[in-house]
This record gives C-alpha cells, sequence and structure tokens, in this order.
C-alpha cells in the first residue's frame, strides 16, 4: 500500500527534474514553459500522492485545496508567459533568449 | 468602539490594493488619481494597523473566521509590520512619482499591475503558513514581471521572460519544499510547524529546495544572473519597487523560515550562505564600479547589498539579524531614492551614459543631492540607516569572533563608496558629447529627495525602529 | 528654556541650518546669501562666548540624544572642546569674509556656501563630541562635505583629486569605524573621559587594545596627513583658497589631529597610553612626518603645494607634543592646534591674494611682489616667521614648550627634530621673503586684475591682516587670561594625575 503512495510520489520528483533539466537545455521558449510545466505538474503528484498520510482513514483534503490552488496560479503564469514569448518574437523575430551581456 | 482599535486592519491592507487594482483597470482614464488614492488609504491603514499592533501586541487574525489548517491565517509581528510600513512608505513616494512619470498610454497598464503588486506584497508579509506564502509569492513574482515588461522594448521583454522563468523555477522548488513538511508534520502553518519540526532527512530536503527556490528569486550570488537586466530594463519607479521590495519579499520569507520552522540551523549551510553573502558582496561591489550605465550600476548595487543580508546567517545573534534587518530597511529606502534619482536623469538627458552626465550636479541640483544621501546610506557612512545597521553588524561581527566578515563589510562599504562618487564626480565635470534636455517634472525630483533624506533620518530612528522589530520576538528573547 | 541642553546643540545647528537655507537659496540673491553667511557666523560666535564664558565659570554644557540602544548622540563643552570650537567658530568668520570676496563673480556660490556650513557644522561637532561614536559621526560628515569643495571647480583634475582624497578619507573612515566598535564590545562605553576609561580593562584585552590604539590612530592619521598617510593633502590644493584656506590647514587636519589627543587622552588615558607602549612610535612617526614633509616642501615651486606640505609637517608637531608623555609638552602639543590654525590660514590667505589678484601661482612668479602687495606680504612674513618659531610670535611658544616638554620627559632627541625642522622651515620660507622684498620686479605679473583703490579688495585684505595681528598677540600675550596658552594649562592639568 504505502508502496504505490510511495511511487506516485517518486513519479512526481521524476517528473520534477525531467522538467528541470528540459528547462535548461532546450533554448525554444515554448519548451521552456512546457518544461515549467511539467515541473509544476511533478510537484502536484507529489503533493496529491503525500495527501494519504494515515492508512485506511480517507486521505487529507488539504493538499488537494493547495493542489488547486496551485493549478490555478500555474494557468495564469502560462498565460502570461505564452503573452510575453509572444511578444518577444514579435520584437526579436525569434522566441527565444539571446545569451548577451546587458548593455 | 474605537475605530483605531476595533477595524481589521490587516484585511483593510490586502483589499485596498485589491479593490484599487480593480479600480484602475476599471477607469483607466483616472488611474492616477485612484491609485494615488490607493496609496494614501494603504499609508494611512498601516499607521493605524501600527497603533492597534503597538497597544494590543502581535495579532493573529483568521481570515472569513475559518482558521487553520482549512482556513488561512493572518499574523502581524514586529518583522511583518515593519516590511508593511516600509513598503506602504515607500509605496507612495513610489505612487506619487510615477503619477508624473508614465505617459497616459502607459499609466492605464502601470497602476492596475503595480496595485496588484502592492496587494500581493500585503498578503505575503501577512501570511502566516508557508503555503499561503507561496501563493503571494507568485501573485508578487508576477506582477513584477508584468512591470517589468511594460516598457515593450525587446531588452525589457527578453528581461521580463528570463525573470519570469526564474521566478516560476525559484516557486516551485519552494512548493516541493512545502510538500515535503506537509507531509511531515501535516500543517503548513509556521507557528505549529516551529513547535514540531525536527532534525529528519525529509526535512532537510525540504530545507533544501525551498532555499535553493529563494535564493533563486532573493539573486544571491551566483544566482543573480537574471537581476541585473530585469531592474534595469524596468521604468525607472518599477525597477525601484523591485530592488526595494521584490527581492526582499523572498528575503523576508527566508528570514521567517530560517527563525521559526527550521531546526537548529545547520552550520555548514548557514557559513554557506555567509559565504555566497560575502561573494555577493564583493562581485557585485567590482560589477557595479565597472558598469558604464548608471541604473546597470544600482542594480549591480543591489545585488551586492543583498549579500550583506546573509552575513548574519552564520552570526546567528539577534544583534546579527537585527542589524540585517535594519540593513534591509535602510536599503529599501535608499535603493528607492537611487532608482528615482536616476529615472529622473534619464527623463533629463535621456541617457544614462556615467560618463556623459554632464554637469547634473548643476542641472538637477535637487536629484544629484538625492542621490548623494541615498548614497551616504548605502555606503554605510553616518548619520544614516546604512551606517546604524553596520555599526549593528560590525559589533554582532566581532562579539561572534569571526573577524573575517569585517574585512568583507569594510571593503563593500569602500567599493560602495568608490561607485558612487565615480557617479557625483562625473556628474559634476563637462561631457564631451552634449545632449538635448528635457525638463523634468517638479513633483519627480521632490519626491526623490523626500525618499533620500528619509533615508538619512533612519540613522535618528534606531531606538524606535529596534524597539518596534522586538513586538512578538521574531529574533528569540533578548538577555536585558 | 535648559540653556545646558540647549547651547552646544545650538552651535552645531547655528551653521547646519543657515547651510541648508544657503542650499536652496537662488544663485542671484547674494545680499540674501551673505547675509545668512555673515549672520550664522556672528551668531556662533556670540554662542560660543557665553558658552566659553560658562565653562570657566565651571558650568556643564551637554546635549545628549539617543542613537542606539546604549549609545546616544553626545555634544559636551569641556575645556579641551572649546579650544577647537573657538578656533573654528573665529577663523570660520574671517574665511567667510574671504571666500565672499573672492568667489565674487564665480558661478554655484550657493552650493559652495551651503557645504562650507556644513564643514563648519561637522568641525564644530568633531570639537564638542563627548564620546567616540559621535566624534566618528561628525568625523565622516566632515570628510563628505569637503568632496564637493575640492570638486568645485568641476575640471578633471578637480575630480581626481577628489577621488584621491576620497580613498585615503573613507579607508581611514573604515579604520576608526572597525577601531570604535570593537572598543565598544570590549567595554561597552565609548564617553570621553578625563584619563581614559580603559586603564581599569584586565590586561588580558591590552593587545587587542594595541591593535586597537592602531586602527584608531591610523584612521585619525590620514586626515592629520601623518607619513604616509598624506598623500591627499597636496593634490587637494586645486579647492578655491579658501577652501584650502579654512579646511586643509586647520579644519580637516585639525579633526585629525584633534581626535588623537582624544583617544591619547580621554579615550586611553596618556599614562596608561605610555604603560602600553604605543606613545613612542607615534612620537617617531609625528617626528619623521615633520622631517619628511619640510624636505618636500623645500622642493615645490607651486606656492600652495609648498604651503600643503609645511601644514603636513606643522600638524605633525601637535601629535608630537601629546605622544612626548609629559604635561609641558602636552601644552605645547594642544596649543599649536590653535597657533598652527592662525599661522597657516594667514599664508593660504595671502597666497589666495596673491592668485586672485596678480595670478601668481608659484614661487618663482614672486620676485618683487612685495612692493605691488605690501600689506599681503607683511601677512605672509609674520606668518612665515611664526611658522619658523621666530619669537614673540606663537609658534615660537608652541616650539618652547614643546622643547621643554621633551627635556622634561626625558625625551631629549626630539630637541634635534624641533631643530632640524626649524632649519628646513627657514629654508623654505627664507628665500620666499627674501625675493618678495627685495627680488626684482619682473614687470608684469602673469594675470593682472584692477581690483580698486587697495592692493586688492578690502574682503580680501582685512582677514590676512587679523589672522597676522593675531599670530603677533598670541605669541606676546600668551600668559594672559583665556588665552589659548592659559587655558591649555587648564586643560592639561585634568589630563595628568597630580
Amino acid at each position: 500500500m504505502i508502496n504505490t503512495i510511495f511511487l506516485y510520489a517518486l513519479a512526481g520528483v521524476g517528473l520534477f527534474s525531467l522538467g528541470l533539466y528540459a528547462l535548461i537545455v532546450h533554448a525554444h521558449l515554448l519548451r521552456k514553459i512546457l518544461a515549467i510545466n511539467i515541473m509544476g505538474s511533478g510537484v502536484f503528484l507529489v503533493l496529491v500522492s503525500l495527501a494519504d498520510r494515515t492508512q485506511g482513514i480517507a486521505p487529507d483534503p488539504v493538499p488537494h485545496a493547495m493542489v488547486i490552488t496551485g493549478i490555478v496560479v500555474a494557468v495564469s503564469a502560462t498565460a502570461l508567459a505564452l503573452t510575453l514569448m509572444l511578444r518577444v518574437r514579435s520584437e526579436t523575430g525569434q522566441a527565444e533568449l539571446l545569451e548577451e551581456p546587458p548593455k | 468602539m474605537n475605530l483605531i482599535f476595533d477595524t481589521h486592519w490587516v484585511m483593510m491592507l490586502i483589499l485596498l490594493p485589491l479593490f484599487g487594482a480593480v479600480a484602475c483597470f476599471l477607469w483607466s482614464r483616472q488611474a492616477v488619481t485612484l491609485g494615488l488614492i490607493t496609496a494614501v488609504s494603504v499609508l494611512l491603514s498601516v499607521i493605524a494597523l501600527t497603533l492597534q499592533v503597538l497597544e494590543q501586541g502581535t495579532l493573529r487574525y483568521a481570515v472569513g473566521g475559518w482558521g487553520a489548517p482549512l482556513g488561512i491565517d493572518l499574523y502581524v509581528d514586529g518583522l511583518s509590520l515593519l516590511m508593511l510600513i516600509v513598503t506602504a512608505v515607500v509605496g507612495v513616494a513610489i505612487s506619487v512619482y510615477s503619477s508624473a512619470y508614465f505617459k497616459p498610454g502607459k499609466a492605464k497598464h502601470y497602476w492596475p499591475l503595480w496595485m496588484f503588486l502592492w496587494a500581493a506584497l500585503n498578503s505575503l508579509f501577512l501570511s502566516a503558513d508557508i503555503f499561503n506564502l507561496y501563493v503571494t509569492l507568485e501573485l508578487m513574482g508576477l506582477a513584477a514581471v508584468a512591470l517589468v515588461a511594460l516598457s515593450g522594448s525587446a531588452s525589457a521583454l527578453a528581461a521580463a521572460m528570463r525573470y519570469l522563468l526564474i521566478s516560476l523555477l525559484g516557486s516551485l522548488f519552494y512548493l516541493m519544499g512545502v510538500a515535503l513538511l506537509y507531509h511531515a508534520y501535516g500543517t503548513v502553518d509556521i507557528a505549529l510547524l516551529a513547535q514540531q519540526v525536527e532534525s529528519s532527512p525529509a526535512v532537510w530536503a525540504a530545507i533544501g529546495l525551498m532555499v535553493t527556490g529563494l535564493l533563486l528569486k532573493i539573486a544571491l550570488f551566483p544566482l543573480h544572473f537574471w537581476l541585473p537586466a530585469a531592474h534595469s530594463s524596468a521604468p525607472a519607479p518599477v525597477s525601484a519597487l523591485l530592488s526595494a521590495l521584490v527581492v526582499k519579499a523572498s528575503f523576508y520569507i527566508l528570514l521567517r523560515l530560517w527563525l521559526d520552522v527550521f531546526p537548529e540551523a545547520n552550520l555548514a549551510l548557514s557559513y554557506l550562505l555567509g559565504l555566497l553573502g560575502a561573494s555577493a558582496i564583493i562581485w557585485g561591489g567590482i560589477q557595479a564600479l565597472y558598469q558604464t550605465r548608471l541604473k546597470l550600476l544600482i542594480a549591480y548595487s543591489t545585488v551586492m547589498q543583498i549579500g550583506y543580508l546573509f552575513l548574519a546567517f552564520p552570526l546567528a545573534s539577534i544583534i546579527g539579524w537585527k542589524a540585517v534587518f535594519y540593513l534591509l530597511l535602510s536599503h529599501a529606502i535608499a535603493k528607492t531614492a537611487m532608482f528615482m534619482a536616476a529615472g529622473n536623469i534619464l527623463f533629463y538627458g535621456g541617457h544614462d551614459q556615467i560618463a556623459d552626465l554632464d554637469r547634473v550636479a548643476q542641472r538637477l541640483p535637487i536629484t544629484l543631492t538625492a542621490f548623494g544621501l541615498a548614497g551616504i546610506s548605502l555606503m554605510g557612512l553616518p548619520p544614516s540607516g546604512g551606517f546604524i545597521a553596520k555599526w549593528l553588524l560590525l559589533e554582532a561581527i566581532i562579539l561572534s569572533g569571526q573577524w573575517w566578515w569585517a574585512i568583507i563589510l569594510i571593503a563593500g562599504g569602500l567599493l560602495t563608496g568608490a561607485y558612487v562618487f565615480k557617479v557625483i564626480g562625473f556628474a559634476f565635470t563637462q561631457a564631451e558629447v552634449p545632449h538635448e534636455p528635457r525638463m523634468v517634472p517638479k513633483r519627480m525630483e521632490w519626491v526623490t529627495l523626500t525618499v533620500a533624506v528619509l533615508a538619512i533620518m533612519l540613522g535618528f530612528m534606531a531606538p524606535q525602529l529596534l524597539a518596534l522589530m522586538d513586538l512578538g520576538a521574531p529574533f528569540g528573547e533578548t538577555m536585558s | 528654556m535648559n540653556w545646558a541642553f540647549w547651547l552646544p546643540l545650538l552651535i552645531v545647528l547655528s551653521s547646519l541650518l543657515a547651510a541648508l537655507v544657503i542650499f536652496i537659496l537662488p544663485e542671484e540673491k547674494t545680499k540674501t546669501r551673505i547675509g545668512l553667511n555673515i549672520g550664522a557666523a556672528l551668531l556662533k560666535i556670540v554662542l560660543v562666548a557665553i558658552m566659553l564664558w560658562g565653562v570657566h565659570s565651571g558650568y556643564q554644557f551637554e546635549t545628549r540624544l539617543p542613537l542606539l540602544p546604549g549609545l546616544e548622540l553626545v555634544l559636551r563643552a569641556d575645556t579641551l572642546a572649546m579650544l577647537f570650537v573657538a578656533l573654528s567658530a573665529g577663523l570660520w568668520l574671517l574665511t567667510t569674509v574671504y571666500a565672499i570676496g573672492y568667489l565674487e563673480d564665480s558661478p554655484h556660490r550657493s552650493r559652495f556656501f551651503g557645504f562650507f556650513g556644513l564643514c563648519v557644522t561637522a568641525t564644530v561637532g568633531v570639537a564638542l563630541a563627548g564620546n567616540l561614536i559621535t566624534f566618528l559621526l561628525f568625523y565622516e560628515l566632515l570628510t563628505l562635505a569637503t568632496y564637493p569643495l575640492i570638486i568645485h571647480r568641476g575640471t578633471e583634475a578637480a575630480r581626481k583629486a577628489g577621488r584621491t582624497y576620497l580613498i585615503y578619507t573613507l579607508a581611514g573612515g573604515a579604520l576608526l569605524l572597525i577601531g570604535t566598535v570593537w572598543l565598544y564590545t570590549l567595554t561597552g562605553t565609548l564617553e570621553f573621559t578625563a584619563r581614559g576609561f580603559l586603564s581599569t580593562l584586565d590586561s588580558m584585552h591590552h593587545p587587542a587594545l594595541i591593535i586597537i590604539f592602531v586602527l584608531l590612530i591610523t584612521g585619525l592619521g590620514v586626515k592629520a596627513a601623518l607619513f604616509p598617510l598624506h598623500g591627499w593633502l597636496p593634490q587637494a590644493m586645486v579647492a578655491p583658497a579658501p577652501v584650502s584656506a579654512l579646511l586643509h590647514a586647520v579644519a580637516v587636519v585639525k579633526a585629525g589631529a584633534f581626535g588623537i589627543i582624544r583617544v591619547i587622552y580621554d579615550v586611553f588615558g596618556i599614562e596608561f597610553s605610555a604603560s602600553l607602549g604605543v606613545t613612542l612610535p607615534l612620537a617617531i612617526v609625528a617626528s619623521v612626518t615633520i622631517i619628511y614633509a619640510s624636505v618636500r616642501a623645500l622642493f615645490q615651486d607651486d606656492l600652495k603645494r609648498r604651503l600643503a606640505f609645511s601644514t603636513v609637517s606643522q600638524v605633525s608637531y601637535i601629535t608630537l607634543g601629546v605622544a612626548i608623555v609629559g604635561p609641558l609638552a602636552t601644552i605645547g602639543g594642544i596649543v599649536h592646534l590653535v597657533h598652527q590654525g592662525v599661522m597657516k590660514i594667514t599664508l593660504f590667505f595671502c597666497a589666495g591674494n596673491l592668485a586672485e589678484t596678480l595670478g601668481i601661482h608659484k614661487v618663482s612668479e614672486m620676485s618683487g611682489v612685495g612692493r605691488r602687495m605690501p600689506w599681503t606680504m607683511a601677512a605672509f612674513t609674520i606668518g612665515a616667521f611664526g611658522m619658523i618659531g621666530a619669537p614673540p610670535l606663537a609658534g615660537f611658544i608652541s616650539k618652547w614648550y614643546l622643547g621643554l616638554g621633551a627635556l622634561q620627559a626625558g625625551q631629549d632627541w626630539v630637541i634635534f627634530v624641533l631643530a632640524g625642522s626649524t632649519l628646513l622651515n627657514a629654508a623654505y620660507f627664507l628665500p620666499i621673503l627674501y625675493a618678495a622684498w627685495f627680488g626684482k620686479s619682473t614687470g608684469s605679473w602673469p594675470n593682472e586684475r584692477n581690483i580698486g583703490r587697495y592692493e586688492t579688495s578690502l574682503a580680501l585684505l582685512i582677514p590676512p591682516v587679523i589672522t597676522a595681528i593675531l599670530a603677533v598677540l598670541l605669541g606676546l600675550l600668551a600668559s594672559v587670561p583665556f588665552s589659548p596658552l592659559e587655558w591649555t594649562r587648564l586643560i592639561t592639568s585634568l589630563e595628568y594625575t597630580p
């Protein structure tokens, strides 16, 4: 029983790490935004899976409330990120961040 | 029925700017007026809250009467109160400044975002649980990113995009830590966690994640790479907000967690933070010195000043914490004045190349005076808030016997002196290429000076402010 | 109204408020500005005179304001403070008159006089400081307020000189800060006390105290221009003449020297300092400075630079007198604080007159100038002879007591330093005097200006004549009550255990 839950949590951590990796290696902004979203899903998975703290009793509702709040935040952040990405592309012609030193 | 003592001012502090944001959005033609009215009423509410807290002691308030664990608790002690006060003071000043700075086209975007940011900041400082801190942190981040993008230039958009990604990344690290802590203790309430948390692998993993996430947002060296671009490409009032308040809010969370939630802090980690802080001071200082643009110089100065805040971690003494908190307040005020001054100079000459300041000392004497006064506080010279902070920090360093931090502290002060006076020196001399000047609105100049004078006045308010910090003993009980 | 509380504060505020008003005064309001300047200077003198009389009759004047928990901002009028306050207040008035004449047509006068007032405020604050943190506060304020005066002209050279000045003084201030905080963590107090407050401290702290002493004296030595920390002073001579006259010859270097006196007498206590073994090295450093700077002065052709090196040398007399442990040397050192100030300001006023009226900046251009500007050169001559130490001028009194004090303390070698320095002083001043009075006039001056009936404008002429007369009187009337010498005897009697 505890092992299944642990598995879910581990999967969450896996998603989190995968997202982090993708965020670092990919230059395209859309990929970066997706990577952030995957990381977020990882965290949510950990939260929800660990909600089953006491065996046998109904799971703790608080983490679910947190995840719902988190999803709302993530959606708005993604919306902002996408808008910004489009603006960056229309200004610079490409949806990537150039590694230029600020001058 | 006493108006001051019975009103729920904590709620007012969140609702007022929130309503202000909506109102500025709906009636965008009156945004400036509405924004200013909101700013002043928030300031008045903070004053009322201060009176209330002085009379009744620390406050705990359950929103909607729900209470933990499902409801949201708000908490006011000396630490949060001072953050609210400094936010309100800086907020009013920036509002006045912005009322003249933005053209109508920009103003209608600026005001709702800024009011929204203010609401996020206030609720962050009032939050009593680590999950609510996450939510407010995200709200603050989103508003800040949108403000950075406001000028619409390619560099500003790129800086905003990078800032957003960093901000989200930091928040997710933090949230992962929250998940682990909740799993271990079944609560997110800071006070409850403080009673229960013990050293365990899960807790250490949580600390690692949360500290990393927050350091990203605070921009502690070497995680500062995103800050100079973001802070310098934003419009001047936004730069001021970011440097003065937004990075401080993340530091505030770290401070809260470190003091209350984390178990007897790990010595190695605290030394690591101190070391990073020291590197930030030296690196940021040297970078600032080599900048050719004024706003970048000021942004690197923020990187440096953030470093100071971390010197208290290895000292782990009440006086050390008070010193850096005093520094945080002084820096918030001084940096606001400095970015405003840079904004005036930029407004006037259309550029902020330091070597071409071209006798700004003669042409914008009020602005340059403000810059100088703010610089005095940053250098930690008397009489100023920065001096009081430096004195206390030096005292804490010497009392702890870790004298090597004193060398960093002094070197940092001298580096600050070097880059502040570099600017002032060029402000007195004539530039080779003259620029066509544009009149700076008087209001912008005077509010800059007022804030700068306040940075100096903080040097005379130490007894009162230090007493306020003791409310609720956030740094632990004093011996005396 | 509680005079004991308000008077020290008022003395500080009189110039501070005037300065702040002058800052916001429009440039063209010349009359108002002159009125404010002179009015504030006169007011300060009256207040100082009242306080002088009060201190002499045994009143205690003290202002205390909270600054930090356990630490206060203290302004206290003790006898030593009064000596420096009276000197600064008196010379401020004369220099203000001089500066009004000097800067008559130049731009940015509001800014100039504003910072000028701030400098005097800081100097008076340094003098009245009743504890080390208050001292530090005004000491740093002095640094900040002088900087804009050095770069006032806005030239590239001025900006560079300002940078040098800041590198020295900010670093010095930092050392002073560390020493002060360290001292505070050891003792829990920083209050100046006659004969010091450290002798009761456990002897295990003595090594730390020696380091603190070095930190404090090094920090102060920058402004007191002790070798090798003097490099900023000759460079700072790019500032306008009144700035060189009051600030670099009197206020800034004196603030350093005064701080050294305070630290040795009222923090460590002279006898305790001697027992720590720190006074002899300091005396040696001071002696080296005296000789070295005199030699450097010999080779300067720029008149103001020559005077600057002379200042470096002469200010170290004060340090030397203090570091020789003995009452007579103490008298010689402390009284030189006043005597050197009066004489050196005379010389700088005269140098300013030569530059402003005839465009003379170099010693080599001064041939025959005595016949063109007799009053100025007469004053210069008195100042120069005073510096050499010729009786009966003020400088003689200082050297006499220094010599006697050295013998009394068994430090005979100091006599050679004094003799050597006197010879060098003569060597770099007498040729100037000879050329000015007896040299052949070259006929035309580099940049002559017609300034009216007198040899130069009265505002420029009267101040040096007054200070020259003072230099004579201070020597002749040295034993009259209220003279600096008598006042110094009073100070000294408090610092040594009978």
